[in-house]
Order: C-alpha cells, then sequence, then structure tokens
C-alpha cells in the first residue's frame, strides 16, 4: 500500500465518520418542521391534532396526498418501530445500506486497470 | 388522510395523477439508464468507493432540515454536490440511490411519485446544478474561495431548477382546482431559501474535500484527463488569500 493510498483511505474513513455522526447523532437536530414543498402543498390547510393522528382541515394540495404504503414499514419516518428516540439508528442504518448499494454498484461499473 | 409531515421530505403519492407519474417513471428510467452508461467513464478504483460515500453522505445530510422561516425547514437535496464531487452521472446515480432507500426503506416519498421526485432530484437538480459549476468552472480553478462559491452558486440553481421541475409536474398532472401560479410562487420563493441552506452546505462539504483531497474533486480534473502516475505532485489549486 502506498503512502497514497493509506492517506486516501484514511480520508475516506473519515468521510463515513462525518456521514455516520450527521445521521446518527446530528440528525436528531433537525428542525421538525415540514419542509419547503410540503409547506407548499399545505398551504390552506390547518393541521388539527385527533386520537388518530394529525389530520388536515380546510383546502390544500396536501390532502390529496395518500398515506405511504409502507408507512407501516419498520423503519418508516427515520424511526424503528414508529419509535423517534430511534432516529439516529434509524440514519445510521440507512447511511450503511446506502453505503452499500451505492458503493456496490459504483465498485462493479469502475474500469478495471488493463495489465500490461 | 393522517399526514406525518415532520418526517416526510419528498412528493407523497397522490399530488399527482397516474398518468403523468407514469410518464416521469419512464423519464426517471431512461435517465437513470443514460447515467449508468456515462459513469462508467468516471469510476475507477480510486473514485468509486468515494462516490458510494457521497451517496451515503447525501442521505445523511438530507435528515437534516434547517430552519428558514418560522415554522418551515428545508433539506439539502445534493444533486449539485454529488455533481461536483463524482460528476454528473455518478452524481444522478447517487442521488437516485437516495431517493430509492429513503422511499423503499424509510417510506419518505411515495412509491408512483419516485418516478418525479428522482426527475426532479437526481436529473435535473444535478444537471442544473452541474450546467451551473461548469459554466463557472474558470472561477473554481482559481483556488479554494472561488471553488466555495461556484458551488454555492451551483447548488442554489440546482434547488431552484429542482423545484421547479414540480411544478411542471403540477401543471401536467395535478390538482387543477388549485392555481398554479399561487403553487408555483410559494413552492419557488421557498426553494429560493431553501437553496441558500443547500448552497453553505455544498460549498463547505466540497471546500472541506478539496482541502484535503483536491483529485477527489470531479469538477477539478481535466474532463477526459487520463489518471497520472501517483508520483507526479498532486495540483492543487492557488491560495487565493496568499
Amino acid at each position: 500500500m502506498t503512502a497514497d493510498t493509506r492517506r486516501r483511505s484514511l480520508f475516506l474513513v473519515g468521510f463515513a465518520v462525518v456521514a455516520l455522526v450527521i445521521a446518527g447523532a446530528l440528525s436528531y437536530l433537525a428542525d421538525p418542521n415540514p419542509d419547503g414543498l410540503d409547506t407548499a402543498t399545505l398551504d390552506g390547510c390547518e393541521v388539527v391534532e385527533t386520537d388518530a393522528g394529525e389530520e388536515l382541515v380546510g383546502d390544500c394540495i396536501a390532502r390529496n396526498a395518500q398515506d405511504h404504503d409502507l408507512a407501516a414499514s419498520p423503519l418508516a419516518d427515520y424511526a424503528v418501530d414508529g419509535d423517534d428516540r430511534f432516529t439516529g439508528l434509524a440514519g445510521v442504518l440507512g447511511v450503511v445500506v446506502t453505503l452499500v448499494i451505492a458503493g456496490g454498484l459504483f465498485w462493479l461499473l469502475r474500469k478495471r486497470p488493463h495489465r500490461e | 388522510m393522517v399526514v406525518s409531515a415532520s418526517t416526510a421530505m419528498h412528493m407523497s403519492d397522490g399530488l399527482i395523477n397516474a398518468p403523468v407519474s407514469v410518464i416521469f417513471a419512464g423519464v426517471a428510467v431512461a435517465g437513470l439508464a443514460a447515467a449508468l452508461v456515462g459513469a462508467r467513464r468516471d469510476l475507477d478504483d480510486r473514485t468509486a468507493p468515494m462516490a458510494g460515500l457521497v451517496a451515503a453522505f447525501v442521505f445523511a445530510t438530507q435528515m437534516l432540515n434547517f430552519p428558514i422561516l418560522p415554522g418551515v425547514s428545508g433539506h439539502l437535496l445534493g444533486g449539485a454536490l454529488a455533481a461536483i464531487l463524482v460528476g454528473p452521472w455518478v452524481g444522478a446515480l447517487c442521488v437516485g440511490i437516495v431517493l430509492a432507500v429513503q422511499a423503499l426503506v424509510f417510506a419518505d416519498g411515495g412509491l408512483t411519485a419516485l418516478g418525479a421526485n428522482v426527475t426532479n432530484m437526481a436529473l435535473i437538480g444535478v444537471a442544473a446544478g452541474f450546467g451551473t459549476a461548469m459554466l463557472l468552472r474558470p472561477l473554481a480553478a482559481r483556488g479554494r474561495t472561488g471553488l466555495m462559491i461556484v458551488c454555492f452558486v451551483a447548488a442554489f440553481v440546482n434547488t431552484v431548477v429542482a423545484s421547479a421541475g414540480f411544478i411542471l409536474q403540477f401543471a401536467l398532472g395535478g390538482d387543477a382546482a388549485f392555481s398554479l401560479g399561487a403553487v408555483a410562487g410559494s413552492v419557488l420563493g421557498l426553494h429560493c431559501l431553501i437553496g441558500i441552506g443547500e448552497g453553505v452546505i455544498t460549498a463547505l462539504t466540497v471546500g472541506a474535500v478539496a482541502a484535503a483531497r483536491p483529485d477527489l474533486v470531479h469538477l477539478l480534473r481535466g474532463r477526459s484527463a487520463p489518471l497520472e502516475l501517483r508520483d507526479a505532485p498532486v495540483a492543487t489549486p492557488k491560495e487565493s488569500t496568499a
């Protein structure tokens, strides 16, 4: 392993750690308010708390929105079985899954060096 | 319906009708297929691991909603960030994979809306962001400050143009009872603010990568420059502060 390869590997490990810290820890600091797109689609509605959860009252585009088909899946909404306290764990799992899929695909796609 | 707006980050199902959703699913598949072909050129033993990490970093950073107005947040889309670091083809695949993982594993972003979400963020956003970065590339080559300015502008354009993709889809297949002009104004206005946050995150991230490993920043490499042997010193951009 050349010195450069070692330095590059070190950098990549550092980059991975940063992603894990963001998803695993900083994600708890995320602003819980709806994002720009949701805000635009919620325009005209009031979000009302009911026993069944939050409901939309009024006239807005988001009233056409359907619940997600996979809303009952274990990691839905970046929680673990609906428990927000595990957002960090869900985030870490997401980083790992994304890294495995993307990294695996890119590794398969890469140009192999020609044998001299 | 019951909403869980607080953790949803992308378009849900039902906002765009089925025919238009199908059209944009086709656009997304065609675009990602083209990206798969183009990506081969930019991936090698050095860049492939970096590209996997860029996808993971975009996933992580998308979780980090930041406030833009009282009661309104925004989050990184990541198209310009990924394209500047690993090239537009690989970058589109990075964002596409992130959106697929979010929709399929985290129930974020509807399944029938996935094509529209991919079109907006992985294709339109990447194209707009990378196109802007290429136009401003002479500035990026002048030093790290220049590079960071280019990243900010490219990321801002990426966010706003990607949000215009939603407006197009809404115009074609949305609920006609709502004024298109009002939706467009609100979506574009909010995404100008989100674009500022996207610009700051992109500039800081690419700036940090460029400080440590300028050879891993795609925008700083020659478009078709052969990979040089590593005993040659890595070209470092001139410090503009010097």
